[in-house]
């Protein structure tokens, strides 16, 4: 498993359960149940969607992990063929399919507070993906807050690491249309943030609108 | 790299914790921790928390991307999740430190070790980093879910050009150490677990010695401040936040 791995996917829109737009700058919150397939297209491309699992019966006990996926891949990346495993160490979601090649999983969440440190202290009024995390949980019964934001995944954004130790934000790979595309391994609770960072290029200084796509 | 050696007067408290154990402390604003590999075996996995409103924790993503690494060494800083310093790395004797290696649970290390339980080996028994962590984190009413992606002290996971992971083995030596400056009140866990990534198939986890010292007043132009503009942004929250006290 080294990225870059891209693979089409055979499902037809035409035969999806659910299609919801997300507009730019808005949360998702949804279920998915063992089996079902999620796809997240980049409608317009170069859009970053910032995304957490949880076991939707234990969601306090056990979610997405970042660190726990690509050491067991053995690969910082994520493309078809990842495995997102939890926490506990299982299985989430597989990759089933992935047109834009890579997506990031060490680079987190912009959050007011974040935004402050990287970009300069007057951008704390900007809004972020952590609020948009924060405000479904809290308008939701799942009885989740901020202590169950772990890292997160962002799908269709690049961050390459180094041998020397760097890490470094770079043009996204994707492009309008570009999909990617996963099987639940377990009943999960999906939480996206349509990231509406405007100022570095994950979502090319213009956000816009991705669609989930949920076949059975 | 070097670390500074420190007098005795300076010294306010000393543990020693073997491999395969835990230690919690609080590290007072003003103070700073050294940690020491003592033969050259430890794997130091820490995670940080405000003892005054535990939601605010150590977070990595940020941690990493404000100072565009992926290791961690003198001259960084170490941030929670609400844009402040906890702790600055101050010296190193290593170059590396690994923030994204995560932690071993009771099936991995069973499956790089081996079955070691307390029923054959008494005191010897083989624990995972998962369960030190959460036994720790339970004394201070914290739990799963407060499980984190944590920095793992004297370990290095190098990515090569393809983002394939590597565990770098005997990256350490005996008597190494880093110095962490505590720029806001920090709760400290951690455990000496092996890291998740060592290769076996001896389970001998080394000690770390914990020397929490008295810190010097932090200079205008203090290298972990004028390393990165976003580390001096950070510390402008964090003083903000003290001016609130």
């Amino acid at each position: 498993m080294t990225g870059m791995n891209l693979v089409e996917s055979p499902l037809d829109p035409c035969d999806a359960l659910s299609r919801v737009t997300v507009p730019a700058g808005e949360p998702w919150l949804g279920e998915l149940r063992r089996g079902q397939t999620l796809r997240i297209v980049d409608l317009e491309g170069n859009q970053a969607a910032d995304t957490l699992f949880y076991n939707l019966h234990d969601p306090r006990g056990e979610r997405y992990s970042a660190v726990d996926t690509i050491r067991e891949q053995g690969n910082a990346y994520l493309s078809t063929g990842s495995c997102l495993r939890s926490t506990a160490g299982r299985p989430m979601l597989t990759i089933t399919a992935d047109t834009c090649g890579r997506h990031d999983t060490l680079g987190g969440a912009c959050a007011a507070e974040s935004n402050q440190v990287r970009y300069a202290l007057d951008k704390k009024p900007m809004h972020n993906c952590r609020d948009n995390f924060l405000i479904a949980l809290a308008e939701s019964d799942y009885g989740l807050g901020k202590r169950d934001i772990g890292p997160n995944i962002n799908f269709f954004m690049n961050v390459p690491l180094t041998p020397e130790g760097g890490l470094s934000f770079q043009d996204g790979l994707s492009g309008p249309g570009k999909y990617v595309e996963m099987r639940a391994e377990m009943d999960v609770l999906v939480l996206l943030s349509n990231c509406p960072q405007l100022n570095n290029p994950c979502s090319d200084y213009n956000p816009t609108p991705l669609e989930m796509i949920v076949w059975k | 790299m070097s670390t500074p050696s420190l007098s005795p007067e300076r010294i306010v408290y000393q543990e020693r914790v073997p491999g395969a154990r835990y230690a919690s402390l609080i590290l007072r604003r003003g103070f700073a921790l050294r940690l020491t590999d003592v033969d050259g075996t430890a794997n130091a996995a820490v995670l940080l928390y405000n003892p005054h409103n535990l939601l605010e924790r150590y977070n990595a993503p940020d941690t990493l991307k404000g100072q565009h690494t992926a290791r961690l060494t003198a001259g960084h800083m170490l941030y929670s999740d609400m844009g402040r310093v906890m702790l600055s790395i101050t010296a190193d004797s290593l170059d590396w430190h690994d923030p994204i290696g995560g932690i071993s649970d009771a099936d991995a290390v069973r499956g790089t070790y081996g079955q070691a339980r307390y029923q054959e080996r008494l005191n010897d028994f083989h624990r995972s980093g998962r369960e030190l962590f959460l036994i720790e984190l339970a004394k201070w009413g914290l739990g799963r879910a407060d499980l984190l992606p944590n920095v793992n002290f004297f370990s290095k996971v190098q990515a090569d050009e393809a983002g394939n992971l590597r565990y770098r083995p005997g990256h350490s030596h005996a008597g190494a150490c880093v110095d962490l400056r505590a720029e806001m009140d920090t709760l400290i866990i951690l455990q000496t677990a092996p890291h998740p990534m060592a290769p076996g198939p001896e389970y001998a986890p080394g000690a770390v010695d914990l020397t929490v010292y008295r810190a010097e007043p932090v200079a205008a132009e203090d290298p972990c401040l004028v390393s990165h503009p976003e580390n001096a942004r950070a510390y402008a929250n964090t003083a903000a936040y003290h001016s609130q006290e």
